[in-house]
């Protein structure tokens, strides 16, 4: 099977290239990732970043025939070949397929995404309905893998002032908790024309998620709550 | 100096629900519009003249042209807000901007009661 390969060492490389590897796969290279474990069996040189091989720890995120995606979860049998691969769009290359995510996780961190109750803590925990509880799905689930804010171009241009989707999906994870008293500071901190309305609901997140996962509507529902209390 | 990201500006939300409320003011207009010139018809001067005679005509396609313009301000600043990198330049695109969009404010009001 052909791969195409972006490389890049800022050390060594004046600019980035794309390189060919034609690889034998065995019978049990099922997935994207099996594959770059071969190549990188035969050019060491090539750097990516795996880690739990089963679409859970989000690290193998990368941009798969123009479309993000894990390479641990994305069949191999489902792409054409020759297979392109670069690294997440947006980001700074520290090498290969490796990006800086600081700028992703700082704007994850900016969204305070931890429950925030001064009340006393109770004997064993903070209880909530299976109603309650039931607000959480589709939003908890998030692995921070990237893919869905380096497809958004909203993101692309203002990384340092737009949450993106992964953040604002948090950031509601946390609006949408029964168990969470910060909702007005919450608000507060996201009505911004950058920080949340540079969303124009394209849905390139939607449509990357590897957990099908939905942060348009997550988004959309944050923009509800500022409109209720508005209004 | 602190090369600082500044953000928190505390608005957009207004500016968000007017492009929402302009878009379906805008959408309503066109349609009726199109009806209504279906219905008269219009084959020469006189005929358009006569679409956007009563008064309340006037008025809705003065809402229409105030909406379409609203609508157009807030679009055209978030075009600013992503490619103009430089504070100066983006307000003073801006300033044109809506000095502009006033500007043609009032001509749609000179056009629409000048006849």
């Amino acid at each position: 099977m052909l791969f195409k390969i972006y490389r890049y060492d800022p050390d060594k490389d004046a600019k980035p290239y794309m390189q060919e590897y034609d690889v034998e796969l065995q019978s049990t290279d099922r997935m994207l990732l099996d594959a770059l474990i071969r190549i990188k069996a035969m050019d060491d040189t090539l750097s990516l970043r795996r880690s739990c091989r089963e679409g859970v720890c989000g690290s193998d995120a990368m941009n798969i025939n123009g479309k993000n995606g894990l390479a641990c979860i994305t069949k191999l049998s489902d792409l054409k070949t020759p297979v392109e691969i670069r690294p997440l769009p947006g980001m700074p290359v520290i090498r290969d397929l490796v990006v800086d995510m600081s700028q992703f996780f700082k704007q994850y961190h900016s969204v305070k995404p931890f429950l925030v109750n001064d009340t006393p803590p109770p004997d064993k925990e903070r209880k909530q309905s299976p109603e309650e509880r039931a607000e959480l799905d589709g939003l908890y689930e998030c692995i921070l893998c990237a893919c869905c804010s380096t497809s958004c171009p909203s993101f692309w241009w203002n990384p340092d002032k737009f949450v993106g989707p992964a953040g604002l999906l948090q950031a509601y994870r946390f609006l949408a908790d029964s168990r969470d008293q910060a909702t007005s500071e919450r608000l507060d901190n996201l009505e911004d024309p950058y920080r949340l309305f540079r969303c124009h609901s394209i849905m390139n997140c939607v449509d990357v998620c590897p957990k099908g996962l939905n942060p348009t509507k997550a988004i959309g529902k944050i923009k509800d709550m500022l409109v209720k209390r508005m209004v | 100096m602190v090369r600082r990201t500044i953000t928190g500006a505390h608005y957009g939300l207004k500016d968000w629900l007017v492009q929402r409320v302009t878009a379906v003011v805008m959408a309503v207009f066109s349609i009726f519009f199109v009806i209504r010139a279906w219905v008269i018809c219009p084959s020469d001067y006189i005929g358009w003249v006569a679409i956007f005679e009563p008064s309340w005509m006037r008025i809705v396609t003065l809402l229409f042209f105030l909406s379409l313009f609203w609508h157009a301000w807030i679009g055209v600043r978030d075009i600013y807000m992503d490619y103009v990198k430089c504070t100066a330049l983006r307000l003073g695109l801006q300033v044109v901007t809506i000095l502009l969009l006033a500007a043609y404010s009032l001509w749609a009001i000179q056009i629409l009661w000048g006849f």
